[in-house]
């Protein structure tokens, strides 16, 4: 789907026009492509104590090995920033973080076009004293605030270590590398928690093939996201079994021979569906490292209109087969090593939406089994988490009527639609070895859309 | 009738014969079968045969694979399809380096592909080999009348303006008539359904029993769709995502109905109806077979290896013999070298050209008189169990696009013994025949491969824990 008015913004006459007007001028957003600089300048990051060495310092020293130019606060104004890193990891009192918030006020408007803000700070925790507490969940509001008020593509997210975890944890480091890569040009106003997970050996890992050697099973994939998904596992390295419907198969072996996967045509409903995309993955390509919950059905309608079957269709495709394929793989002990499962949520299932009780209920319900999921998968050190695609270009959101679906495109920080490969891109990270510390989380990639917030 | 190849011992079943290695079955793919002018109305025989072969490489992460030969073809053909297979692979997503051919033996075109490239495999020559065909009567070539062809010709070939209009006087109104593919057998001027109600007429095969069996085809095939069957043999094609002939809930009130075509101006009572026979068609299919190396080295699954085949050919023009029953003399020709008898099988795969066809052959063998004197036998070949007969259908529910029907049916007679050999841990076994034009027939056998292989372990596995 193309958004015309956000072409029409971007170019010629029609962008000069809209800027006099004073209209929403959404941004041609800084999406990945293989070769590319992560960040579009220099990374300065904030939050530091000269003379100490703190998180700050460490953060810092991660970023270079990246191979960006890094720059410590304070530094030049006339910058053009890729992007500004703050660390208030240390801050304890609403006070401490003052320092660092100002010292990035003064760079904002130097921000480059698709340019980054990352906040890392320890997440609130139940045992925390009340100024710990204050100052941690202050961060949120921070954000999520921050980033409204970021344009040009801008994005402004945050990493929230729980207890135990560091600053150079993989997973802390690959929340902040998928942060401020072009991978997460849709995710806006998100806050990201990072366990502790178990060490990671990432010599040799190259962040250009995240998935080399691993096997992936995508349900769903025929098109729209699903597709995409599939698509973007294979570009950075997986195998992967696209699973849909018989009905579905056509568009099915189109995207498996274009990805050179396989295409395993299977109802996700059928009881034996566990047994049988097991059978394939491991007998195929010998094992199964991740699992994509995708395959989802729509059958709006308001509830005091509700027919058994269209409530029980949705329930049983978007959240009875996810429950079942994966009770399947966790009581034959069908995962490989570090499996990572990623569950496709939605805001209809934390906003709710009218005449999408059916559908909201099974969204809300992916959420709760991800949590649970998380707990379960832990011993296998392998993870559970859901993305939650906000307004998306597909085929579905096009059949939306114009006024609703302009107005659902501008309600989002971003001014825009997000495309169904950041979707895929929140996925593939969350699918990637390292991010073993992230774990039942909900990432919403959204633009920070209104709905849901 | 003593075997024709006394060089070559009976060996004993299962075991590879003359020291050749097998030829595996990996799997199958086709399209739905369409009815004729139905969803594939504008496809063509390319479209048709690179959608089953893109699907098979789909199923079995060929893409870029260099296969060592792909060998099928079509019935109804395009002189401009000279190369169809060829060109079919070269839009596929296999290697442009894999190797194709075009290959034609009327209805049995796919069944002798398929054994061409298990001779090929178990020979050494190649180490895999996709076999299929297709056929569209919708887009079926039509040709000019003789007299303007000849025009045309001569036309092309004249060296000035004047001897070209000189070579279109030639012709006359009658000769603008288009000429449309005719499917009549050239030497006797009848249909095939003519020619089988003569044969049908002969062995006194009743209505009722045709009608019966066409309900049991529509049943089984419905079953089998239901039962999800064909979710890893079939490939949904242009929209259409089951076969379109197949009446799930047709009945034989509903069959007996039907008014006669064929055989109207017999003595006896018609009895062959658009019901118990096959209607003109479209569609596609193909079948991976590999060598045992070949297919462990890329880790695909073995359903079933090709035993043996044998083609037979009658005289229905100078002789009595019915046009379609070419198969009721290679089978036992097949069985006999192969030491084996028309029991010792867990599945018939006989092609529903007409219900009557299936029938009459299954006559043929029961009959003492007709086993000695026309197949030389010492007696009646037997009976088979009909339980065991085309347990998931075959071409009068699905349809028959000519040249695809051979590679519908092999795909599913190795996985059916497959699954049964899985299920019962002894080794399965099914025969296959096919009639066509001409007087032809090609019988084979395949059976269960018998290696182990991983997948099977698997699945028993989980569905254990599962229990």
């Amino acid at each position: 789907m193309t958004d015309s008015y956000l072409n029409a913004v971007n170019a010629g006459f029609t962008k000069t026009l809209a800027k006099k007007l004073g209209l929403p001028q959404p941004a041609v957003l800084r999406r990945y492509e293989p070769g590319a600089p992560l960040v579009p300048g220099p990374v300065l990051v904030v939050g530091g104590t000269p003379g100490v060495h703190d998180d700050a310092d460490d953060v810092a020293a991660a970023l270079l090995r990246w191979d960006l130019d890094v720059r410590q606060a304070p530094a030049d104004a006339s910058e053009r920033w890729g992007a500004v890193v703050v660390v208030l990891t240390g801050a304890e009192r609403p006070g401490d973080v003052s320092q660092a918030v100002l010292a990035v006020a003064g760079h904002l408007r130097s921000l480059a076009r698709g340019g980054r803000v990352v906040v890392l700070s320890r997440a609130p925790g139940d045992d925390d004293a009340p100024a710990i507490a204050a100052t941690r969940q202050g961060v949120d509001g921070f954000v999520r605030s921050l980033a409204k008020e970021l344009r040009g593509g801008a994005t402004g997210n945050g990493v929230q270590l729980t207890a135990g975890a560091q600053v150079g944890d993989p997973a802390v480091l690959a929340a902040l590398h998928f942060f401020l890569s072009a991978k997460s040009a849709f995710v806006d106003g998100q806050l990201l928690r990072v366990g502790d997970g178990p060490a990671w050996d990432a010599s040799g890992f190259d962040w250009s093939q995240p998935l080399a050697g691993r096997v992936a099973v995508v349900t769903g994939a025929a098109r729209g996201i699903g597709a995409e998904v599939a698509r973007t596992l294979a570009r950075d390295g997986a195998k992967v079994v696209v699973v849909d419907v018989p009905a579905a198969g056509e568009a099915l072996t189109a995207v498996a021979n274009e990805i050179k996967g396989t295409a395993l045509q299977l109802d996700v409903t059928a009881d034996d569906a566990g047994a049988r995309i097991l059978e394939h993955a491991r007998a195929r390509h010998g094992g199964l490292h991740v699992l994509v919950h995708n395959a989802g059905i729509l059958r709006d309608k308001l509830l005091a209109n509700m027919t058994p079957e269209k409530w029980d269709a949705v329930i049983a495709v978007n959240l009875e087969s996810q429950l079942r394929i994966t009770e399947h793989l966790l009581e034959v002990g069908g995962f490989s090593e570090t499996p990572h499962v990623v569950s496709l949520a939605s805001t209809s299932g934390i906003a709710g939406n009218r005449g999408q009780t059916n559908y909201g209920f099974s969204k809300a319900g992916v959420i709760g089994h991800t949590r649970a999921h998380a707990r379960l998968l832990a011993p296998l050190g392998g993870t559970a988490n859901a993305v939650a695609p906000g307004f998306i270009e597909t085929d579905m959101t096009a059949s939306i009527p114009l006024v609703p679906r302009q107005v659902a495109r501008r309600a989002s920080s971003l001014q825009q639609g997000g495309q169904p490969i950041d979707v895929a891109e929140a996925i593939a990270f969350l699918a990637s070895p390292g991010t073993t510390g992230i774990s039942g989380q909900v990432l919403r990639v959204c633009g920070q859309n209104l709905v849901g917030a | 009738m003593a075997p024709r190849n006394p060089a070559q011992p009976s060996p004993t079943p299962g075991q590879p014969t003359g020291g050749l290695r097998d030829a595996v079955i990996v799997g199958g793919n086709r399209v739905p079968f369409a009815r004729a002018g139905g969803k594939y109305s504008r496809s063509s025989n390319q479209e048709l045969f690179t959608a089953a072969l893109e699907g098979l490489v789909a199923r079995f992460g060929l893409q870029g694979e260099r296969i060592g030969e792909v060998v099928g073809g079509a019935v109804l053909k395009h002189s401009r399809d000279f190369n169809l297979v060829r060109e079919s692979v070269l839009g596929s997503s296999l290697s442009p380096q894999t190797p194709a051919y075009d290959l034609q033996q009327a209805c049995a075109t796919g069944l002798e592909a398929v054994v061409t490239i298990a001779n090929k495999i178990r020979l050494g020559q190649v180490e895999s080999g996709i076999a299929g065909g297709t056929d569209t009567v919708s887009d079926a070539p039509i040709a000019v009348s003789e007299g303007l062809r000849r025009a045309l010709l001569e036309a092309s070939h004249a060296k000035s303006a004047g001897a070209r209009v000189k070579a279109f006087t030639k012709v006359r109104p009658k000769d603008l008539a288009p000429l449309t593919p005719s499917t009549d057998e050239p030497r006797t001027g009848l249909s095939m359904g003519e020619h089988q109600a003569i044969t049908t007429a002969r062995w006194g095969i009743t209505r009722e029993a045709q009608d019966a069996l066409a309900l049991a085809s529509h049943q089984h095939l419905a079953a089998a769709w239901d039962s999800g069957f064909f979710d890893d043999l079939v490939t949904p094609h242009r929209g259409l995502v089951r076969d379109q002939n197949l009446r799930a809930d047709t009945s034989l009130e509903k069959l007996g109905g039907l008014k006669p075509v064929f055989g109207t101006r017999l003595e006896t009572a018609p009895t062959m109806t658009a019901g118990n026979s096959t209607p003109l068609t479209d569609g596609a299919s193909a079948v991976l077979l590999a060598s045992r190396e070949w297919a462990a080295q890329r880790n695909l699954p073995v359903l079933a290896r090709v035993v043996d085949a044998e083609t037979a050919a009658v005289d229905y023009v100078h002789g009595h013999e019915g046009l379609l029953m070419a198969p009721a003399h290679a089978v036992p020709r097949l069985l006999a070298r192969q030491g084996l008898g028309l029991e010792d099988f867990d599945f018939y795969e006989i092609h529903e050209a007409f219900a009557s066809t299936v029938l009459t052959t299954l006559a043929a063998w029961e009959d003492d008189e007709y086993c000695r004197t026309e197949l030389g036998l010492d007696g009646a070949l037997g009976s088979i169990d009909r339980e065991r007969l085309n347990v998931n259908g075959s071409s009068v529910a699905a349809g028959h696009p000519f040249a695809a029907t051979g590679g519908r049916i092999v795909a599913t007679a190795a996985k059916l013994v497959a699954a049964r050999a899985a299920q019962t841990g002894r080794p399965a076994r099914a025969l296959i025949s096919v009639c066509a034009a001409g007087g032809l027939g090609v019988a084979a056998v395949v059976e269960s491969a018998g290696g182990v292989e991983p997948t099977a372990t698997t699945t028993t596995t989980s569905t254990e824990t599962e229990a």
